[in-house]
């Protein structure tokens, strides 16, 4: 890594605080250009409530955080993701009564040009933009084999299926970088493999930064290249994979310190 | 504008054209007789009650929030178009249609600021909040309307507390052609991307926001088209009825608005164009029949409500719509196959 290079997301000692809880606290995160970066830790660590405060759903108390060297702070959730953040949620957030096609035709609205006018006297540039827009949608639901589904409710898929209409939703925002919130949650070994797949065909077709959040480790350890070790809403540690998983710091947070763990079973 | 589409525009065109003329057939060849009056009156005002209740579907059928305040912002439309008019006529004689286009404009524009001003704090609110904010604004408007009284400018007619001589131009040609623009519009409006954002905030708010969509913009330009329709309804009221009341647009109609909509399928243009016709009409048509059921007016309505909701717990349409090209499709390709 050159010194020189601007990260396309940086955490400067970012932090929330509810209460008298300092959920997150003094984060210094990076992740630079075609990177993929793991952000691990036990429940309640604060790592969900890191990607809430970079997608502006929350506003950080303290620190800021920066997207291609521009402050980001302050912005609304839809100004970020104009700026170029996507996210998917921990538990799948799609519009169910919506079909599949609409799923991702919604993110591409924010760059639709159609005025109202246009649209409600269905003018032939809204036919025009309408039906470009289809075709870019399609494509992505190609890339994620989902293009069959394309009329049926979202609702309808099964489990894994959603989960990676989520990610084609992120991907139709034309981001520059992509939050993943634990996207093999639930899922079982042959759809974790399915979304390890996609997202290594995500990384050499657009070759985009991805920040994942993930408990199944052997997913993290096999395709993350770095890793950060969050607890107690602090990085703890943070390296590659293989300094990671033998770190006695990270061990002792999973799976508490060795005189606790005598008597956990009591 | 691709083929497919352009056809079922036209089918779609052709067949309102169809019923404007079978419409004109009925009323003015005086098919009907000395009834024509009765029923074309029963027509008019289930036109502008369509107008209002797929203005309200457009919050709570695609907005997802409950608004029990459309009345009031009937009322706004009403009197303000009212006033405009009346102001107009006293100084110049126009044609009717001049009159009448003035109205609905006044109604639309007036009622929308309005919408605009209430929609940009009410709209941080949603689900049962929202829904008593809307209340409050409509509550406000009657009683301001029923305690201030409008100072007579003109001779012509009475200002104040109830308003009377207001000029009759709802002639049900206009009323119809507004209506049919009006549904067209908002039915366009649900099928673009604002449409479609306005849904995708109803299914998920967050995940809407997160997908690029602004929420609050999206839910306060719906909001003010809704009053601006809202405001046209009134305005064709006005022109019709000649005589406006504050207490008509109480809470009770704009709850009567909100049970057509449900009742209509909340999320179904079509549930509500139905459900508007037969739901002002019907009451009136019981007690032209029997003249002392008028006072059962609003249990007719609660049996049917009940019994709707039993049998077709999302309305009588659901989500769905009704498409003369599609159904005619339907029909074409059957017959093929009986053919074959």
């Amino acid at each position: 890594m050159t010194e020189e290079k601007i990260p396309v997301l940086e955490t400067k000692s970012l932090g929330i605080q509810f209460g008298g809880l300092k959920a997150v606290n003094d984060v210094n995160i990076k992740v630079y250009k075609g990177e993929l970066v793991g952000l691990i830790g036990p429940n309640g660590a604060g790592k969900t409530t890191i990607f809430n405060l970079i997608t502006g759903i929350y506003k950080p108390t303290s620190g800021s955080y920066l997207l291609c060297g521009k402050k980001m702070n302050g912005l609304k959730t839809h100004q970020v993701v104009k700026e170029g953040i996507a996210r998917t949620f921990q538990n799948i957030r799609l519009f169910k009564k919506m079909t599949v096609l609409d799923n991702v035709r919604i993110a591409f609205n924010k760059n639709m040009k159609a005025s109202l006018l246009q649209s409600v006297f269905r003018t032939p540039y809204f036919w025009k933009e309408e039906a470009e827009t289809k075709e870019k949608a399609m494509e992505l639901l190609k890339l994620f084999k989902l293009e069959s589904f394309a009329d049926q409710y979202a609702e309808n898929l099964p489990y894994g299926k959603q989960r990676l209409l989520e990610i084609a939703r992120a991907l139709a925002t034309d981001m520059k970088l992509l939050l993943l919130d634990e996207p093999a949650a639930g899922m079982n070994p042959v759809e974790t493999a399915e979304l390890k797949e996609s997202i290594k065909m995500l990384r050499q077709k657009f070759g985009i930064p991805i920040l994942l959040i993930e408990h199944d480790m052997s997913l993290v350890m096999s395709i993350c290249e770095r890793i950060y070790v969050l607890n107690f809403g602090e990085v703890l540690t943070s390296g590659v994979p293989s300094e990671i998983a033998v770190n006695p710091d990270v061990i002792a947070a999973y799976l508490g310190e060795e005189e606790e763990g005598d008597d956990s079973d009591a | 504008m691709p083929g497919i589409m352009k056809k079922r525009y036209l089918i779609t065109f052709a067949s309102v054209v169809l019923l404007f003329l079978l419409l004109c057939l009925l009323f003015d060849a005086g098919l009907l007789g000395r009834r024509s009056d009765y029923f074309n009156g029963l027509l008019t005002v289930g036109m502008f009650y369509i107008i209002v209740v797929c203005s309200l579907n457009l919050l709570t059928g695609y907005m997802g929030e409950f608004s029990l305040g459309q009345a009031g912002f009937m009322a706004i439309g009403a009197y303000s178009s009212a006033i405009v008019t009346t102001l107009i006529s006293d100084a110049v004689s126009l044609p009717a249609i001049v009159l009448y286009l003035i109205a609905v404009i006044v109604g639309a524009l007036v009622s929308a600021v309005i919408g605009l001003l209430v929609g940009i704090p009410a709209l941080r609110l949603s689900g049962d909040y929202l829904c008593i904010v809307t209340v409050a604004v409509a509550e406000i408007v009657r009683v301001i309307l029923s305690n201030v009284g409008i100072p007579a400018i003109t001779g012509s007619a009475t200002f104040g507390k109830s308003f009377a001589g207001i000029a009759h131009v709802s002639d049900y040609h206009y009323v119809y052609i507004t209506t049919v623009i009006c549904v067209a519009v908002m039915y366009c409006y649900i099928r673009s991307r604002y449409g479609r954002a306005l849904i995708a905030i109803r299914e998920d708010r967050i995940a809407a926001a997160a997908s690029g969509i602004n929420v609050t913009r999206t839910k306060v330009l719906t909001f003010t088209i809704s009053a601006a329709f809202a405001g046209i309804a009134g305005a064709v009221y006005a022109h019709y009825i000649t005589t406006l009341v504050p207490t008509y647009f109480n809470f009770s109609k704009s709850s009567e608005f909100l049970a057509i909509v449900i009742l209509g399928g909340s999320g179904s243009m079509t549930g509500s164009v139905v459900a508007a016709l037969i739901l002002s009409a019907l009451p009136q048509l019981i007690s032209y029949v029997v003249p002392a059921f008028v006072s059962y007016r609003m249990l007719i309505y609660a049996v049917i409500l009940v019994v709707v909701m039993i049998f077709r717990p999302g309305g009588l349409f659901g989500r769905r719509e009704f498409s003369m090209a599609g159904t005619l499709e339907k029909l074409t390709s059957r017959r093929k196959q009986q053919a074959a």
